[in-house]
């Protein structure tokens, strides 16, 4: 199964960007489950977009003023869910933030 | 010769659960296996008539139904991956349900039904459709929810076992220790539905709690090395020892000093205290096992007078170590005022009162009330009850704390 992990965080957790993923990366990469991933600039950089009436619309900010915002994603290809949630339990940012495991559809 | 209709119904109380769990793990298709079950009970109802009764009933009903899924991907089957599974599944040996040491097919369902991704009101509604086969109407009426709500609850939570890649299995080793006490909570919560029923859909309740307990013997003979699974077990037996007393005959509440001990079920709390001793031998103690120990202290009393509370305050002392929570803190109280005197336990329910987390919680000032009644402060006692009255969720508890007004000689019309 293919699962995206959505590192998720409050503005606190913006100390955390540089902090990189410790160990965590190259111990995915070495268990071969990691299929990719990057942190994201924060949610003021975000530009969102919509189609309507063939027109662009362009709005300045993420699609959603929550708390919680999204500052990374990985995906990755495991077994099942109890080992997304081991693999997710592991990520420095599971500590501090949340992630949201999100099955990938199946095409 | 015995009763068809009997026989059917004996059989889906005892092997439902097995014939889906099985059916699931074949097809990975959860409808699937609950329709093919229910098509081979139908069977069993048209044509053990006539073939007479299987010698095992469960074998039977398990080659039936997994002979109808068969047939159902057969046709269905519209890609390689359905060709697959079909040709998966006749392989599959005859099921073998005696034999001992094969994982078993309803730990792997309980596990999955109360698997943490799967939110509380999910796991207990999908343990009784999958495991106990109790229809969606009678899981709607129990927890007193529309039944087209229940419907999509239990279909969003097959949705996202399915779609999440929850496995269907018993976790490994190192996973059971935080995956048990799901399980645990669930028959508890299951039991406690049933057990506290004193209004509404009564007997679909009260076989609730029958129907938990079945569970929790099943899983300690499954698990038998689990001690926590025990103390469940020992729990409920001794809680459920005294069902007959509850409620008299007119559906008033009767304190536990109150009960008739005659009525009580011996049987039930010889059971119960057996099956406490023994997970208590192995010397890891935890939340059930103390609270199994409590309800002991009560079973095994000759009467009220002759409850041992200095060791049901001491349990309620180690149980509040391991699992703090205000309505244990109260428990606790309750017990350190039969122990120490009602002023002690009036200092801990002060203190409990300033913590505030229990406001709005009927049983504080009730207690509190109790323990000034019993230290003669009848004013206070009276404004407390009066308080716990405004607070009590269920009628028969209302009458019950007007009937203590009552005994006080205080005026018990209620103030709204």
């Amino acid at each position: 199964m293919k699962y995206m992990l959505l590192i998720c965080g409050d503005e606190t957790a913006a100390k955390h960007a540089e902090d990189g993923c410790g160990g965590w990366t190259d111990e995915m990469q070495a268990r071969g489950v990691l299929r990719g991933g990057a942190g994201l600039r924060p949610p003021h950089d975000a530009t969102t977009v919509r189609l309507r009436d063939d027109t662009v619309l362009l709005t300045d900010g993420p699609f959603a003023e929550t708390k919680e915002q999204i500052g990374g994603f990985c995906l990755i290809e495991c077994a099942d869910l109890d080992e997304a949630i081991e693999i997710s339990a592991k990520h420095p940012a599971a500590s501090y933030g949340t992630i949201e495991i999100r099955p990938v559809v199946d095409p | 010769m015995i009763d068809v209709e009997t026989a059917v119904a004996t059989a889906f109380r005892e092997e439902w659960g097995q014939v889906v769990a099985a059916l699931i793990r074949t097809t990975g298709d959860w409808d699937l296996a609950e329709e093919c079950a229910q098509d081979a009970f139908a069977q069993a109802l048209a044509r053990w008539p006539h073939d007479g009764i299987p010698d095992r009933p469960g074998a039977w009903l398990t080659t039936t139904a997994r002979r109808r899924a068969t047939d159902r991907l057969r046709r269905d089957a519209v890609g390689a991956a359905k060709l697959r599974e079909v040709a998966a599944m006749t392989r599959e040996p005859e099921p073998h349900p005696d034999d001992s040491g094969v994982p078993d097919d309803r730990l792997r369902l309980m596990f999955t039904c109360c698997h943490p991704a799967l939110a509380l009101e999910s796991q207990v509604a999908l343990t009784l459709r999958t495991l106990a086969g109790l229809t969606t109407t009678e899981i709607a009426r129990a927890f007193l929810v529309g039944e087209s709500a229940m419907a999509k609850r239990l279909t969003r939570a097959k949705q996202k076992i399915k779609h999440a890649g929850v496995p269907y299995r018993v976790p490994p080793a190192h996973l059971l220790p935080e995956r048990t006490p799901a399980v645990l909570a669930v028959l508890y919560l299951l039991f406690n539905e049933g057990y506290s029923a004193t209004s509404g859909a009564e007997l679909i309740r009260h076989d609730l709690a029958a129907e938990a307990i079945r569970f929790a013997r099943v899983l300690t003979q499954l698990m038998p090395d689990e001690p926590e699974a025990a103390g469940l077990l020992a729990l409920m037996l001794l809680q459920h020892a005294r069902r007959d007393t509850r409620v008299d005959g007119a559906g008033e509440l009767v304190t536990l000093a109150e009960q008739d001990r005659d009525r009580w079920d011996h049987d039930e709390i010889a059971e119960g205290t057996t099956v406490l001793d023994g997970a208590l031998r192995r010397g890891q103690p935890g939340p059930y096992q103390i609270q199994a120990a409590i309800a002991a202290c009560h079973a095994t009393a000759r009467d009220a007078a002759d409850t041992d509370w200095t060791q049901i305050a001491a349990l309620y002392e180690q149980l509040e170590q391991r699992t703090p929570s205000p309505a244990v803190a109260l428990n606790r109280a309750v017990a350190v005022g039969m122990a120490d005197g009602p002023a002690a336990g009036l200092r801990l329910v002060d203190e409990l009162a300033t913590s505030s987390s229990l406001a709005g919680y009927h049983l504080l000032p009730a207690t509190r009330a109790d323990l000034l009644r019993r230290l003669g402060r009848d004013v206070e006692a009276v404004e407390a009850y009066r308080e716990a009255l405004a607070l009590a969720p269920t009628g028969t508890e209302r009458r019950y704390l007007r009937r203590k007004l009552a005994d006080l000689g205080a005026n018990v019309t209620e103030k709204s």
